[in-house]
């Protein structure tokens, strides 16, 4: 037997219960495990897990059901925001959120969430603006800066060509029907908590039935970015936060 | 004793899908089906149910997706360049087995067409106009009746195959206006296990159809194919005045119904021939066929279109019988008169065994 006499710990710290533990597949230095962490957090801190249909997007986060803990349905490239619009009507009383990269949100399914955004939906969505379509090898998105160097904007992006970067959560702001847009990033500690803050209150907007919740975080892509993920959350820092600026631009319901 | 009314062929759908318990409508407007989401804006509102017009019918065949993976019972419908939009969903639907029902109150193309009566998405329908190995059941009408009727059938098999299952209809038989008998919805929709409604007191449920894992996807694919044959037992068809048919017009939707006058004319006269009209185009009713071939031993087929169904009564009549073909491309409707016309000719050109 032991000598050592049992203490009563407290127990401090553990993996959010939303999340399966399960090793992920995403590339040393993506932050879009960090995000999903946040998330995971975030559907503890409201209690609402075992409430919860994800709808998960395409894209490097398509495997969204093998981390989280949660009923999940895939849409079709694109779709994420019809597809939650139909989840959440057919059932109101749960959870709804959606977790979409570039790609996905702002090219192919910039219809779906304009529309949702102006309806009102009330769900949630998680936008992951990495600036390149990851999953399909670093293609540009419609993100992308300027003279980004891409496998699709080998000389770097062009504004003649490809017009200039969308700014999504500026342009969802804009929409009467749109009730809390943040822009964040999770490349420092103080920036984390600011995001945290950005989820807490985008799951408000669902949880107390006040509107549609949009988050855009900004994320690093070290591996289409050609660069190792210091120098990625760097650039996140750096480039990224410069066009992208960070903050709230809409919360409709102040103080609701 | 069921309720007749004289309705519109559209509203007959909208009437049908209430009917069977359908609260969650996603559509976007294309002429002739308007009356469909005009119809379901007014009245699901006034049993709970929910209507949505979406930005696209992208958008509204993956709102379909949606509320159909929660269990609800949900339809969309639209005319053949909005069908073609929703090929994607279909697919999709089809991948992650969730029911759903989609109508195609068909116009002409290709294009944009116009807006006549066609069977020119035939093939779209049956082949699926969507990526991969997949198929859709697909019904018929040819009556606003049918239209009720075939409603309530559609949201039945697609619960019961976890598939969607697609109502082909076209400007004719969405326009028409016929006395309908509202017969009450009897069945018991089944329980949805599969459903996600939320964790709560289970393990997580997973609704998708990207399958990556070693052999993962061979075996998915055949699964769905041993659905899609146990499916076969669903064919369904109508035979008209066939009993000593010499020979058999094989028809399906608005213009098997012209073609009932023209028979009825030539019957008059003395010319024995009949109908043999699928009312499930998938699976297709090929046995009926092929047993009828062998019968008859003279087929014709004709269609609202160059050429479509055609391929698929040959190919189950199995080469036991001639098969002639009259198709009239969009533009007018065929009266019976000129149909018995061209019934005729196939007649006096003979050729039966
Ligand atoms: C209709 C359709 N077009 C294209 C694709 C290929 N595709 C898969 S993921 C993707 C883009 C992913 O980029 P993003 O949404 O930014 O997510 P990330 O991988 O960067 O997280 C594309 C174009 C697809 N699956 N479906
Ligand atoms: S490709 Fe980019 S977005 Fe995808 S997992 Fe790797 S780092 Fe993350």
């Amino acid at each position: 037997m032991s000598a050592v006499a049992k203490v009563k710990m407290e127990q401090v710290f553990s993996p959010p219960r939303a999340l399966k533990g399960k090793i992920s597949h995403f590339c040393p230095g993506c932050q879009h495990g960090v995000i999903h962490r946040l998330v995971a957090e975030q559907l503890d801190a409201s209690g609402v897990r075992e409430n919860t249909i994800g709808v998960a997007s395409v894209g490097c986060s398509v495997f969204l059901y093998d981390y989280f803990d949660v009923d999940v349905v895939e849409a079709p490239h694109g779709r994420a925001a019809a597809v939650a619009t139909g989840v959440k009507r057919a059932q109101p009383d749960k959870f709804v959120f959606t977790y979409q990269g570039d790609g996905d949100l702002a090219a192919i399914g910039t219809a779906e969430i304009v529309h949702a955004a102006n309806r009102g939906e009330k769900f949630t969505v998680v936008f992951v603006n990495n600036a390149v379509f990851g999953m399909t090898g670093g293609q540009m998105a419609p993100t992308t800066l300027l003279g980004q160097v891409t496998t699709t904007s080998p000389y770097g992006r062009q504004i003649e060509a490809a017009g200039p970067p969308i700014r999504m959560a500026e342009m969802l702001a804009t929409l009467e029907g749109a009730g809390y847009v943040a822009r964040v990033a999770v490349n420092n500690v103080k920036n984390l908590m600011k995001a945290k803050a950005a989820l807490k209150r985008a799951f408000e907007y669902q949880t107390k039935g006040l509107g549609f919740g949009f988050v855009e975080v900004l994320s690093a892509c070290p591996t289409n970015w050609k660069m190792n993920p210091v120098e990625a959350n760097e650039r996140v820092g750096k480039e990224m936060v410069a066009y992208f600026p960070l903050g709230v631009f809409k919360d409709a319901a102040k103080g609701a | 004793m069921a309720q007749r009314v004289l309705i519109k062929g559209n509203e007959a759908i909208g009437k049908g899908a209430l009917a069977a318990g359908c609260r969650f409508y996603f559509g976007y407007p294309i002429t002739p089906q308007n009356d469909i989401p005009e119809f379901m804006s007014a009245e699901l509102p006034k049993v709970g149910g929910t209507f949505i017009q979406a930005e696209s019918e992208v958008a509204s065949i993956n709102m379909l997706l949606g509320a159909a993976a929660t269990g609800a019972r949900a339809m969309t419908s639209s005319s053949s360049p909005g069908i073609s939009l929703k090929q994607e969903g279909i697919s999709y639907l089809c991948g992650s087995e969730i029911p759903g029902v989609i109508v195609n109150m068909s116009r002409s193309g290709p294009g944009l067409g116009g807006i006549h009566p066609s069977q020119g998405d035939y093939f779209q329908a049956t082949r699926g106009g969507g990526h991969g190995d997949y198929r859709t059941l697909v019904l018929a009408p040819s009556t606003a009746q049918e239209n009720y009727d075939l409603t309530m059938l559609a949201f039945d098999l697609a619960d019961k195959y976890r598939n969607p299952v697609l109502i082909l209809g076209d400007a004719l038989l969405g326009n028409i206006k016929e006395p309908v008998e509202l017969k009450p919805y009897r069945k018991k929709p089944p329980r949805k296990d599969w459903a996600l409604t939320g964790c709560k007191g289970r393990q997580q449920q997973i609704l998708k159809s990207l399958y990556l894992a070693d052999g993962e996807l061979t075996e998915r694919n055949w699964v769905l194919w041993k659905k899609y044959q146990s499916m076969q037992k669903e064919a369904r068809w109508e035979e008209y005045r066939l009993e000593d048919a010499k020979l058999a017009v094989v028809a399906f939707g608005s213009v098997a119904r012209i073609l009932k006058s023209s028979v009825d004319m030539l019957r008059d006269k003395g010319h024995q021939v009949g109908i043999l009209r699928p009312i499930t185009l998938y699976p297709f009713p090929s046995q009926a066929v092929k047993e009828t071939a062998q019968r008859v031993g003279r087929l014709m087929v004709v269609e609202l279109n160059t050429g479509q169904m055609v391929e698929d009564v040959k190919l189950a009549a199995e080469c036991q019988a001639q098969v002639d073909f009259y198709g009239r491309p969009p533009g007018s409707i065929p009266t019976p008169d000129e149909l018995a016309k061209e019934i005729l000719k196939v007649i006096k050109k003979g050729g039966a065994r």
